[in-house]
């Protein structure tokens, strides 16, 4: 049996979603923008793809959904577009954000610290979010823009975004949220939530890669990134893609569809799957159920080492991630854990599970099979439970390595 | 970056069978109790390096006839991944039968060659490469250990980059002998820096004393120090046809200052070297009289006849000076 568990790095295209797009390769591969019939022909299908979008995310008709190429693109574009519009042509100077967000936030962050924005990077509780109060804090007069991610990947935490866009809207400061990890997830209701941005991409919930989406509150100013021959209103240049596109609006569409049912149903597999490893001694999992999204467990095992861990998960062919520092090509130890700060054994020990509504009873059981005996195996080798005692002098007195 | 890092690379496909192997089913993991040691007539010896919270951790067991300090037996544990399992098992392989003074000759380059398939292909990619590092330290702590020494007395120089063992002599040496000016030149010569990037800079996965940026900085300083006084020196002794045009003007103010500034200067005058042009038949010395020489009748003869000839006499036999 293959296991594939780790539905927040990508997840499987929905069979359903690439039956629509299909007709929009060699059939209706005219250009939108063109007058002629091949054009127009695609039309219906783009239309109704928008509001598959607008109704999932209960967005207004007042509000803009650009397509994008994914979220890496989204992000990208707000936090250099806010940096454009009122940093460089304007007198703001800053920028509130956490120390855990995805990369493409960090990183353009960093990029931007280097042309002389301040960053303000908030730390996170031991449950691995940004408390309200504490961003509320770190607003000033001069902050531009504050962008908080509405899920963590690692942890699946689910960060407190209405009480954030409430501080914000009363502040007049934009506010952004990566919501890579949400939308598809959880219950997104842009009626009910301030955000001014929100980005997202359709790979991490059973749509196509390479497509994903920029919702921009009431059509607000917001200088494009990719200029060019004007598509999507001129917001965002580029031939639209459009089996793309048509995709990933089935696939929002099938996510959010009785999104209640499909929550209880992935939640009861989650549940399941992490009573069952927490009966293995000494174990923890981040976070409190009930405040993650309703897939994901970061569970850390005590003396096994994470990429340890993968490879014999791997060996039964269950597939899983972990942020540890051997695993990653740049050997970097796993920020959210860093971050949590709580034990820094936690940053090499941690496994991720993240589940899908395609996961099945019959994959949690073998999983926690399979998991339960590579604990064994790899306990068995670890030095953490060795039982005959250094000699002496042949103790570590502090970490020899640098993480 | 190239067309072979547009996709990175797949790091479990890159090890060698007996990694994969070795990961699945190390042959010396365990432990050796002192009690069933001593009940040998041997001495139990158990060394840790690293630490869970570093993301590392080995501890190596050795029971050491104490007749002949040979390890007759040898095991491991390891909190790591499946790269550091493998060393770690071939670590203890390669101790096994070894006198003490044998194995302390044991370093990570051995242990990743024992892993190896074939000679000429390395056992795990170049990120991995610092997994074997741990080998070599915990066998001279070991050791050190054993013959109640500190484990850095086995050190014989200084290892800058441990993944590939290239000292901070050799470094020096081959970025003079070859005129070397970046990283990437020294990563190409020596292999040091390939690996886990760790002794590159500053913030890699671990901290190190020596950094190959400050080296490189430190040993080109150096080397243009020793450039700048071959030049002066060999202003003096007549090599100034080959200077560069900074050299050229330092070497001339040089030969103003020492004969002929202090004349100008005892009337209230000065001179100043404002360019030089190195023709086929002369090199020109353009120079600008300042204070007192403006206009002074002897500044177009009888001074500059002395100027001129001073420089040829000290510099070039080419020089012509021409004031403007």
């Amino acid at each position: 049996m293959k296991v594939y568990l780790d539905n927040n790095a990508t997840t499987m295209v929905d069979p359903q979603v690439v039956e629509v797009m299909m007709p929009f390769f060699s059939e209706m591969y005219g250009n939108p923008n063109s007058l002629h019939k091949f054009g127009t022909a695609t039309h219906p299908a783009l239309n109704k793809a928008i509001n598959q979008v607008y109704t999932a995310l209960n967005a207004g008709d007042n509000d803009d959904i650009v397509f994008t190429s994914c979220a890496t693109e989204s992000n990208n574009w707000v936090l250099k577009s806010v940096f454009t519009d009122l940093i460089v042509n304007g007198d703001k100077n800053h920028i509130v954000t956490t120390e855990v967000e995805h990369p493409s936030i960090l990183a353009t962050c960093r990029f931007l610290e280097e042309e002389g924005v301040k960053v303000t990077y908030l730390p996170v509780n031991e449950n691995g979010i940004v408390e309200a109060h504490t961003v509320k804090s770190f607003i000033t007069e001069k902050t531009a823009l504050v962008s908080i991610m509405w899920a963590n990947n690692e942890t699946g935490m689910i960060f407190p975004i209405q009480e954030i866009g409430e501080i914000c809207k009363a502040k007049g400061v934009l506010f952004h949220s990566d919501g890579v990890q949400a939308v598809g997830k959880i219950p997104v209701d842009l009626q009910a939530v301030h955000v001014d941005f929100l980005s997202m991409s359709a790979h991490k919930f059973h749509g196509p890669k390479g497509i994903g989406a920029l919702y921009i509150k009431n059509s607000q100013k917001l200088t494009p990134l990719l200029h060019g021959g004007a598509h999507m209103g001129g917001r965002r240049s580029g031939t639209l893609n459009v089996p793309y596109i048509v995709g990933m609006g089935k696939a929002i569409e099938l996510a959010t569809t009785n999104m209640e049912e499909k929550i209880t149903a992935i939640r009861a597999k989650r549940d399941r799957l992490e009573d069952a490893l927490l009966e293995l001694s000494n174990t923890l999992v981040v976070g409190p159920r009930e405040s993650r999204t309703p897939n994901t467990i970061l569970i850390s095992i005590r003396g096994v080492e994470g990429e340890g861990m993968l490879w014999d998960l791997n060996n039964g062919q269950i597939g899983a991630s972990t942020g540890s520092a051997c695993a990653s090509e740049e050997l970097e130890a796993n920020t959210v854990m860093l971050a949590i700060g709580a034990d820094n054994e936690l940053a090499h020990t941690g496994i991720r599970l993240s589940l899908s509504r395609f996961t099945t009873d019959a994959e949690i059981d073998y999983t926690i099979t399979h998991f339960k005996s590579a604990v064994a195996r790899l306990r068995a080798i670890s030095s953490s439970f060795a039982i005959q005692k250094p000699t002496k002098g042949g103790e570590v007195q502090e970490c020899e390595l640098h993480h | 970056m190239a067309k072979n890092d547009l996709l990175g690379a797949s790091l479990w496909d890159a090890y060698s069978n007996k990694v994969t192997t070795l990961m699945n089913n190390p042959q010396h993991q365990g432990e050796i109790f002192e009690a069933d040691a001593e009940s040998r007539g041997n001495k139990l010896i158990v060394a840790d390096f690293g630490a869970e919270s570093c993301g590392d951790a080995v501890r190596l067991y050795w029971e050491i006839d104490p007749k002949t300090d040979t390890i007759v037996n040898s095991k491991f544990k390891s909190f790591g991944c499946g790269t550091a399992i493998a060393s770690s098992d071939v670590m203890t392989e390669l101790c096994i039968g070894k006198t003490v003074d044998q194995a302390v000759k044991i370093t990570n380059i051995d242990v990743e060659f024992a892993l190896r398939d074939s000679p000429e292909i390395p056992a795990v990619p170049p990120q991995k490469m610092h997994c074997s590092v741990m080998a070599y330290d915990v066998i001279k702590k070991a050791a050190g250990l054993y013959k109640g020494v500190d484990a850095s007395s086995f050190e014989t120089e200084i290892i800058v980059c441990e993944c590939a063992r290239v000292s901070l002599g050799t470094l020096k040496e081959v970025i003079r002998l070859n005129d070397l000016k970046t990283i990437e030149q020294i990563t190409d010569y020596t292999k040091a820096g390939g690996f886990c990037k760790s002794c590159i800079k500053p913030g890699g996965h671990e901290a190190r004393e020596y950094y190959l940026v400050d080296i490189l900085a430190d040993t080109r300083r150096e080397m243009d120090e020793e450039k700048m006084k071959a030049a002066a020196d060999a202003g003096a002794t007549g090599d100034f046809e080959n200077m560069t045009l900074v050299q050229q003007i330092k070497a001339v103010d040089a030969v103003v200052d020492e004969n002929v500034r202090q004349f100008l200067v005892m009337d209230g005058g000065n001179m100043e070297v404002i360019d030089i042009k190195k023709g086929d038949e002369y090199i020109d010395i353009y120079i600008r009289y300042l204070g007192a020489c403006n206009g002074c009748a002897s500044s177009s003869t009888g001074t500059l006849y002395a100027i001129e000839a001073t420089l040829k006499e000290k510099l070039s036999k080419r020089i012509r000076v021409l004031p403007i």
